[in-house]
């Protein structure tokens, strides 16, 4: 069972903000989902290599050259708080 | 000539009998017409698609015109496009307009005929797109019902005429489980065949962009318009595009067919099962070698999947912070903003799926959860690499239920997600994999899975076009 205390250190994880009733309610679906998951721990996989990406790729590089990017005020245009050539947030608690 | 396949309709444009803002305007109207009931679009594009359309009328006086360019096309809510506002079925993104476009619609041509952005679940995380944010949409079949998802939009837009084809994502079977219930066919190609910048990304181990179309060739046709190598995305395979239409009618006599057991069990209903049989039967009828492939790992996928797309949606989402673009809430401190920005802007599913993933990753679950799941893969991958050594194709149902009725499954997430258990092994492995209408059961569209391969698109293709011409299902547009 996972704690209505993990619930809100996992959403305080996350920066997401949650009613109680949404505590409550996606707590409880949390349970249930992770009880179905469950099932993957009776496999004995210690020795098997975890995959994170289904292709064989390692690094891939390219030259370090500039190209064209997006100019500072187009960039900011969808920015909901743009104060001259920055992003600008509330101040940082 | 809403009854022509997009091929046909190309064509038809190649050979000056129809001119792209004709079809532009057959189009516009047949959304007029029906997606104030179907609802498969976020944002109607009519100015877009005449503009473009009329560019390429004048670019075909002079030639070098591409064969699939004209037709127009409907485009996921998902893939950025410039100037054209890109919602990801979600409120915090509702006034969001991109300022490039993804690559894939790049390398469809500049002058992309686009008649609308099409409904998806929030984020692409669902089965059913009553996820999205702006409402559900109708399956064509039957409007009372669900066309699957989360490219729900994209397959009714497609099996609605409402363009001749659209473009959806596939992540665990975004594509293939919608394209199924609304009776055409969903393409998910191989992971990295198609350039995923400016695609907003859910699971980017996993996301596939893939063709929504009405029959096979047409798959075909826009799998070849969109495919290719991308600087600007490191995951795309540095690997030629081969001609995916050279081999289609190429029959299935002599190809091996292998009939997964594990997706063919008492938990796919009666009915999909009856279709798949049938389909598998007239295939061996055809010169097919049938026989019965096992992929063990199968009856963990869905549960490594649900811990791998989480992870990689809690990650991906934290971009969404209320600082470079999006909704933001106002609050005196940049946590607060951040915290009521989420919890304003995301929805249900959502908010599951990141708190889903954050505990998988956080400290003390991390091996239990994400790292087995990881390693499920590796199992998952192995049984497809012996699978595939005896057959060139396997076969499988694509949803284990026809269209459900909207609102059956909303209050029951894994009831939902039980939806993608014949889609997500693919998913995992990272293989092509298409679905094909293969017949009715209780009136409603059954989709028959075919899979191949890593970039055995040609083959898989070819089995597929075989597929969908012993299933004789006619394809026209509905409601």
């Amino acid at each position: 069972m996972i704690s209505e205390e993990q619930v809100r250190h996992v959403a305080n994880l996350a920066r997401l903000g949650l009613t109680d009733e949404e505590i409550s309610r996606i707590g409880g679906q949390l349970d249930a989902i992770l009880d179905s998951i469950e099932k993957i721990r009776e496999l004995d996989l210690e020795d098997v290599p975890p995959t994170a990406n289904p292709l064989d790729l390692t690094n891939v590089l390219r030259p370090d050259e500039p190209r064209d990017e997006l100019l500072p005020d187009v960039a900011l245009s969808t920015a909901p708080d743009p104060v001259d050539d920055m992003f600008a947030v509330p101040r940082i608690d | 000539m809403l009854d022509l396949t997009a091929s046909a309709l190309a064509q038809k444009i190649q050979d000056g009998e129809v001119s792209p803002r004709e079809a532009a305007e057959v189009a516009n109207n047949r959304v007029e017409e029906v997606d104030d009931r179907v609802n498969a679009l976020l944002t109607r594009t009519p100015e877009v698609a005449l503009e473009r359309a009329g560019r390429i009328d004048e670019r075909l006086r002079n030639g070098g015109v591409r064969p699939w360019e004209g037709v127009p096309l409907v485009v996921k809510d998902v893939l950025s496009t410039k100037g054209v506002r890109t919602t990801c079925g979600s409120k915090i993104l509702e006034d969001f307009t991109p300022l490039y476009d993804a690559s894939a619609l790049v390398n469809f041509g500049k002058d992309l005929v686009m008649v609308g952005k099409a409904n998806m679940d929030e984020f692409a995380m669902g089965s059913s797109t009553e996820n999205s944010a702006y409402g559900p949409t109708h399956n064509p079949w039957d409007l009372d019902r669900v066309p699957g998802g989360s490219s729900g939009g994209s397959a009714a837009a497609v099996a609605a005429g409402e363009g001749w084809w659209a473009i959806g994502t596939d992540t665990g079977g975004s594509v293939r489980q919608p394209a199924a219930l609304c009776g055409i066919v969903g393409l998910k190609p191989t992971y990295g065949r198609v350039s995923r910048y400016g695609l907003i990304a859910f699971g980017s181990s996993l996301d596939c962009i893939g063709p929504m179309t009405r029959d096979v060739r047409d798959s075909a046709l826009l799998l070849q318009a969109i495919a290719g190598h991308d600087p600007l995305d490191s995951t795309t395979a540095n690997i030629e595009v081969p001609d995916y239409l050279a081999d289609l009618e190429g029959g299935v006599s002599g190809m091996k067919v292998g009939v997964v057991k594990e997706l063919m069990d008492e938990r796919i209903d009666a009915g999909v099962r009856k279709v798949v049989g049938r389909v598998v039967d007239e295939l061996e009828a055809a010169g097919a070698e049938v026989g019965e492939a096992s992929l063990p790992h199968a009856y963990y996928a869905l549960e490594a999947y649900y811990i791998i797309a989480p992870a990689e949606i809690s990650s991906n989402l934290a971009r969404f912070d209320g600082v470079r673009y999006g909704l933001r809430e106002q609050a005196d401190g940049v946590h607060e903003m951040y915290r009521k920005t989420r919890e304003r802007g995301f929805g249900d599913e959502a908010k599951r799926r990141i708190m889903l993933g954050t505990y998988a990753l956080s400290s003390g679950y991390y091996d239990a959860y994400y790292a087995q799941a990881q390693k499920v893969r590796t199992r998952m991958i192995g049984d497809f690499r012996e699978a595939l050594s005896r057959y060139d194709v396997l076969i499988s149902p694509t949803s284990p239920s026809v269209a459900f009725e909207i609102g059956a499954k909303t209050d029951d997430p894994l009831a939902m997600y039980l939806q993608d258990i014949c889609a997500v092994p693919a998913s995992l492995a990272g293989i092509p994999a298409i679905s094909v209408p293969g017949g009715l059961s209780d009136g409603l569209p059954v989709g028959v899975q075919l899979m191949s391969n890593h970039f055995t698109e040609p083959l898989l293709l070819r089995a597929a076009r075989a597929a969908e011409e012993v299933a004789e299902f006619a394809f026209s547009p509905r409601p």
